[in-house]
């Protein structure tokens, strides 16, 4: 059985819209996984019932052996923690200091584990010298850190970021592949909703693709952005090396820069040897 | 013609301790489309608040220098004729739904209504706008029971829609995906193609590589490099002031290191796809 699974669920909003229809997937203990499509595809949805917040419909989300249905969202966010979309959703606190140690504190952790566990949080998001301020005298992309380090600090098993890209500039996003890397390497369950193929092949390997309410293709990025069909269906691009190399009509499924030059070092080489 | 002459502006926040821009110097031409790039908290949103005249009309603070429109300072101007004059569509769609108006229609048209427009004339090019966004499938729909994107079009909307000479565009794509930012940046350009001058923040490199006809880095709130897009983007030293290089840079910068030379480095698809095939071709490699 795996970590966590949700089976045939389906979310249909109090007003009738159903957002998400018989979707299941499962996740181990320290796997990344990212989860792509458009606007509306339901990926929100679905990542919101992984952490409790709603309820599915039809069918059943198990989180560690739990099922959601008999249990409050406080009792399952103590196993998977959700980062909000847009932080102002989820800042309320007069300093980050204070906005960091609610969380572990409202799961009853000692004073010492709180203080070790926001130090920690603040250090790898990279916002030490922020304790202190006012979060929302911060810029976006700082308090979207502050919202992210709140989550690491009460130290589930599973983190869900949703849309962690978004509004950030070149160095913040190298800085969350490495907060990603960081907390897979400590046995971390790790789901990101994100419309950044780059930060997708950079730092995940799985890639769930949705699209109208449903799961289209669940399989390693490799496959996901080879398939013109699914990518068409999601209303998804190739990332752009892997563009590039379909243009160009190589032979290789290249998907960065790096397995572009060793295609291109292969087939001169060939060329040469031809010659 | 210059739409916009800055000269020796600095400023600082009435709350802040320093300048968060110093001494900048530029000149933006009309009908142009330029792009502030760089990292955040450099100074992009502050800038495009001063030639909005957000600052000094709104936020106070310490502002020096000289900021011209037409000639006339920005703190000179009358808000309501400068209101008209530059259009800012927000970072955050959020703050800029008035909250007042029960549908999108009467949103985008709310603008226009505090002009005086008359009514006809208003919903024909509440229409228009409505068409061109391709949004007609929300326009009786309250606005905020909207999704971000949903929102980030409503937004821009009804700033695109009261026909401003120079139009801000503050990250106008941040909560939208790939399909959803293309249409904003055709949008965008067709806004460059009636003549409007453009300024845009955005961090989407390999679209800045595509549609702007100028790059402005800044960083530390100074200008740290401007130039037209195919030279500030071709160059490898750009990226020391924290700005991301488009993949088809990067690629043909990590192929130099190997010894692979390509004829000029390219910045977008397009130019990258020709640019391979002529090296190609050359190593003997059938495209």
């Amino acid at each position: 059985m795996s970590y966590l699974m949700l089976n045939n669920v389906t979310y249909c909003y109090p007003n009738g819209f159903k957002a998400v229809e018989n979707v299941s997937m499962s996740f181990e203990k320290g796997e990344s996984v990212a989860i792509v499509g458009q606007n509306g595809a339901g990926k929100t949805t679905t990542v919101k019932m992984m952490n409790g917040l709603t309820k599915p419909t039809e069918g059943d989300v198990i989180i560690d052996g739990l099922n959601t249905k008999d249990y409050t969202t406080a009792q399952i966010s103590r196993k998977v923690g959700y980062v909000f979309q847009n932080p102002d959703d989820q800042i309320f606190h007069e300093t980050v200091k204070s906005e960091i140690r609610f969380g572990p504190k409202n799961l009853g952790f000692s004073e010492e584990k709180i203080e070790e566990n926001v130090m920690k949080a603040a250090e790898l998001t990279g916002i030490v010298q922020f304790l202190d301020v006012h979060p929302y005298n911060l810029p976006y992309s700082l308090k979207k850190f502050v919202t992210i380090a709140s989550v690491i600090a009460m130290d589930t098993d599973t983190i869900i970021l949703d849309e962690p890209t978004a509004g950030q500039d070149s160095q913040a996003i190298g800085r969350l592949g490495v907060i990603i890397d960081a907390l897979v390497r400590e046995g971390k369950t790790i789901i990101t909703i994100t419309h950044d193929m780059e930060f997708v092949v950079n730092n995940f390997e799985r890639v769930i693709v949705m699209a109208n309410k449903r799961v289209v293709l669940d399989s390693h990025k490799q496959d996901v952005f080879w398939n013109h069909g699914v990518l068409e269906e999601a209303m998804l691009k190739q990332p752009h090396i892997s563009r590039l190399c379909h243009t160009l009509n190589l032979s290789d499924k290249v998907l960065d820069i790096n397995q572009m030059i060793d295609v291109l070092k292969k087939t001169s080489s060939m060329v040469k040897v031809t010659l | 013609m210059s739409a916009i002459e800055i000269r020796n502006l600095s400023y600082q926040y009435p709350t802040g301790s320093e300048e968060v821009l110093h001494n900048l110097n530029l000149t933006i031409e009309s009908g142009k489309f330029y792009a502030l790039a760089g990292v955040n908290g450099g100074g992009k949103t502050t800038l495009c608040n001063v030639i909005r005249g957000f600052i000094p009309h709104f936020f106070k603070g310490e502002r020096t220098g000289k900021v011209l429109i037409e000639g006339k300072d920005v703190q000179d101007w009358d808000p309501s004729d400068l209101a008209q004059k530059v259009g800012f569509v927000f970072q955050n769609p959020f703050t800029q739904i008035s909250g007042v108006k029960e549908t999108v229609f009467d949103e985008i048209a709310f603008g226009l209504e505090n002009l005086g427009v008359e009514v006809d004339v208003i919903r024909q090019r509440v229409q228009d706008i409505i068409g061109l966004l391709g949004i007609g499938y929300i326009q009786d729909k309250n606005p905020n029971e909207l999704s971000g994107g949903q929102k980030q079009r409503v937004a821009l909307a009804s700033i695109i829609v009261m026909e401003p000479d120079i139009l801000i565009f503050d990250e106008p794509t941040s909560q939208l995906d790939p399909q959803g930012t293309e249409e904003i940046f055709r949008v965008i350009d067709i806004m460059k193609k009636k003549g409007k001058t453009i300024i845009l923040v955005e961090h989407k490199i390999e679209l800045i590589a595509e549609y702007a006809d100028y790059v402005i880095v800044l960083q530390d709130g100074e200008i740290k490099k401007q130039g037209r897009t195919e030279e500030v983007l071709a160059d490898e030293a750009t990226q020391d002031f924290g700005l991301g290089l488009t993949q088809y840079t990067l690629l043909d910068l990590a192929m130099r290191k190997q010894h692979m030379h390509t004829e000029r480095i390219p910045i977008t698809e397009g130019d990258s796809v020709s640019v391979m095939k002529q090296w190609m071709e050359f190593q003997g490699v059938k495209a």
